[in-house]
């Protein structure tokens, strides 16, 4: 036991006297986190389009204003013909043009109906779908707006209610995601090459030759970094709470636990990657190639897990990501207790097990 | 010349015979290719609902079957209370909840209005936002309905205007989202080789000593540089047409415009990308903190260049800031090649800062590298 205090102690030290990295650990989170807080988002504020106005009539002009000032468009220029869009588009910096049919107000008052095109740049699929998507429904509101003004018999008042996030705030979605891919990234990256670099530099020998047992030396070798990622995961709830205004509506004990779990889940996966490679390359090269793209897309960061092909699907709920950002969202915006994570919760416990004993169990106590 | 030559060599060989690197390097950006492309897709297709009829009318069925035949709605549970179809948002099993309540019909005929509440699950705040448009599109609809139905059509006062939005999607008419994923990716992954690999190459000689018997040695400052450098670089664009390859095989993605303009701008790319990778390994130690702050820049430049969400969703100052960033100018420039066609004159801009970033940081770069230990 004496031995094995020790060598943790030795451990804090050679973290603690790398002033520089200790910086970057420290520092870099809290970046990560206010920059990506503010910048990942889909909203669409200020996008830019083109208006093509067939018409010119007080209907299209009074469509285009609501279209200006909703606050998700910027109008950019006025085109005069069709050949222009494509001139636009090619620029690329205008995604959406929006075009009146000729003799708009005239159709729309005689025959009731008339069409506006809506043509977005989809070469970004998913921007144009969504720009498409808000324009429908700006006009939708304008028309529902339009004929409710005359006088009804019948009328169908419905009131409608944003549940957990009443002022559409986009930083509710992608925060808890944000939250995840920091934590396992950084952590998984710091312990992925702790083993491995004893191995590098052959001090690895030294450790072999000591009486502590291999579960001593992983141990041993996370135990530090759970201190130092709490303080991360402190300083990113913080944040998250303070400069994003998440709520924390559930028990701030129970999501820290979580926040703990989360933690020793990926350092013991990084233990594991270091355990199973022989350079500090190959180590830093997996848990960034292997872990980053998967945490951001198959995680429900960013897209959806729903809209996903079902093998996708069945990926997605291997990655202990997605069932942390589950968890999040359940304590913080929608206040549930333990009840509605404990399966979350024992998925991300069974893995944080498994990966240690993985990394027992690939440990060797010879030298090739 | 020769010299560079046997150094290159050296490199080749170095990486041929690192049996785990190899991998890395060509297998998982491939299998990530291959499955990546299919996950990114933020399309809403259908919005979840859950139905608590209260009211089990004629009018209140006739609404539910308004939302059943909806191509944006899909009806996941019929529930009797409030709490039941709450519980079903709170459990994500419908992203939204229509309460009818219990009278609903005779209040509309009888008292000539009535309530209706909708709920929805706001965490997603655009599936939330467009879906109560839509919401509202079909209740104003099935007001004018039973209106015309009770009153009769000749007297009706309500003659309703109908304005069709027509979305039409150019240079993606089928909205095939992998289409744009795949470039990204692509992007990605050259990013990394071009980038990470450089810097960790030299910060593994200056940790493992070996820096010193080439410090010694006749080498030319600009020779090592080179020889350390362009065999990633020649594997990044090797990896780049691979990929276009398997886009255009598997992925049926459009590649509409010049493959020479695309690889000569991703050469110039990959030469901002290394000069990065060149000043961090100057100012790293171990190849711990390369590592580190190549993540760090690396995960801000890649979530800042549009790839995931949209560069104009971003708040101004970001928007400035992104002006610096590489990865959202190739970003942009390969997508406006490859899917729009785009030619020299529209996108010389663009392209002409990629040149002056490359100009500028390969200068930082290799004056900072000094052949000392």
């Amino acid at each position: 036991m004496k031995s094995f205090k020790g060598f943790v102690i030795k451990e804090f030290y050679h973290i603690f006297r790398d002033k520089r990295t200790l910086l970057i650990l420290f520092a870099m989170p809290v970046l990560q986190m206010l920059l990506f807080g503010y910048v990942i988002t889909n909203e669409v504020k200020d996008a830019q389009i083109a208006i093509f106005d067939k018409s010119k009539d007080v209907i299209t002009r009074k469509i285009t204003g609501k279209i200006a000032s909703s606050g998700y468009f910027q109008i950019s220029t006025y085109i005069e013909n069709e050949d222009e869009i494509e001139k636009v588009f090619k620029e690329g910096y205008i995604k959406e043009v929006v075009v009146f049919e000729n003799n708009f107000a005239q159709k729309l008052g005689k025959d009731g109906t008339a069409a506006i095109n809506i043509i977005t740049d989809a070469s970004d699929a998913n921007t144009a779908n969504l720009l498409a998507n808000y324009t429908t429904a700006i006009i939708n509101d304008f028309m529902v707006k339009e004929n409710a003004s005359a006088v009804l018999p019948m009328k169908i008042n419905s009131e409608t209610r944003m549940l957990y996030n009443p002022e559409l705030k986009g930083v509710f979605m992608f925060v808890p995601g944000t939250m995840a891919m920091i934590l396992i990234l950084v952590c998984a990256l710091l312990t992925s090459v702790t083993i491995v670099k004893e191995k590098e530099l052959g001090t690895m020998e030294v450790l072999l030759v000591s009486p502590l047992k291999p579960y001593q030396i992983i141990i041993g070798k996370v135990a530090p970094y759970v201190a130092l990622s709490l303080v991360n995961a402190t300083s990113i709830l913080l944040l998250s709470n303070y400069v994003f205004g998440l709520p924390i509506q559930g028990s701030v004990l129970l999501l820290f636990s979580e926040c703990l779990l989360f933690i020793m889940l990926s350092l013991s996966l990084g233990i594991f990657i270091s355990t199973s490679t022989d350079s500090q390359q190959v180590a830093m090269l997996i848990s960034m190639v292997a872990l980053m793209l998967p945490t951001i897309i198959l995680s429900g960061f960013i897209f959806p897990i729903e809209n996903m092909p079902w093998w996708l699907q069945i990926i997605c709920h291997v990655n202990p990501s997605t069932y942390f950002i589950v968890i999040v969202k359940n304590i913080m915006l929608k206040g549930t207790g333990f009840i509605s994570v404990w399966k979350e919760t024992l998925i991300l416990f069974g893995y944080t097990i498994l990966f240690i004993l993985l990394s027992i169990k690939k440990f060797k106590i010879r030298l090739q | 010349m020769r010299t560079i030559f046997f150094i290159l060599r050296k490199e080749f060989l170095q990486l041929r015979r690192n049996k785990s690197m190899l991998p890395i390097i060509f297998v998982v950006p491939l299998v990530q290719l291959l499955i990546l492309v299919n996950a990114a897709t933020m399309e809403m297709k259908d919005i979840t609902v859950s139905i608590c009829d209260n009211d089990m009318s004629s009018t209140s069925r006739k609404l539910t079957g308004k939302f059943e035949g909806s191509p944006f709605f899909k009806i996941t549970n019929f529930t009797h209370s409030v709490e039941e179809s709450k519980l079903d948002i709170e459990k994500e099993n419908a992203n939204m909840a229509i309460v009818i309540p219990r009278h609903f019909e005779r209040d509309l005929v009888r008292e000539n209005k009535a309530d209706l509440q909708i709920l929805f699950n706001a965490i997603n705040g655009t599936v939330a936002g467009i879906g109560s448009a839509y919401a509202g599109q079909i209740l104003m609809r099935f007001n004018n309905e039973m209106i015309t139905q009770w009153i009769g059509a000749s007297n009706s006062p309500a003659k309703m205007n109908v304005i069709a939005a027509i979305s039409s999607f150019w240079y993606n008419p089928d909205m095939n989202y992998k289409v744009f994923m795949v470039p990204a990716i692509l992007v990605i992954l050259v990013t990394i080789i071009g980038m990470m690999l450089a810097a960790m190459n030299i910060v593994r000689e200056k940790e493992m000593g070996t820096i010193e018997q080439i410090n010694v040695t006749p080498i030319k400052k600009i020779h090592f540089i080179i020889g350390k450098l362009l065999p990633f670089w020649l594997i990044a664009l090797f990896m780049l047409a691979f990929g276009l390859t398997v886009g255009k095989l598997i992925f049926k993605i459009p590649i509409v415009g010049n493959l020479g303009w695309l690889f000569l701008v991703a050469g110039v790319y990959l030469l901002v990308m290394q000069g990065i990778g060149l000043m961090l390994s100057n100012a790293a130690k171990t190849q711990q903190q390369a590592m580190f702050i190549a993540f760090f820049f690396m995960i801000i430049f890649i979530m800042m260049s549009g790839i995931f969400t949209p560069v104009e969703s971003m708040p101004t100052w970001a928007q400035t800031i992104d002006q610096l960033n590489p990865v959202a100018h190739f970003m942009k420039l390969i997508r406006m090649i490859l899917l729009k066609g785009s030619a020299f004159v529209d996108f010389y801009p663009l392209f002409l800062k990629l040149c002056a970033f490359a100009v500028v940081v390969l200068t930082i770069a290799v004056s900072q590298y000094k052949k000392r230990v």
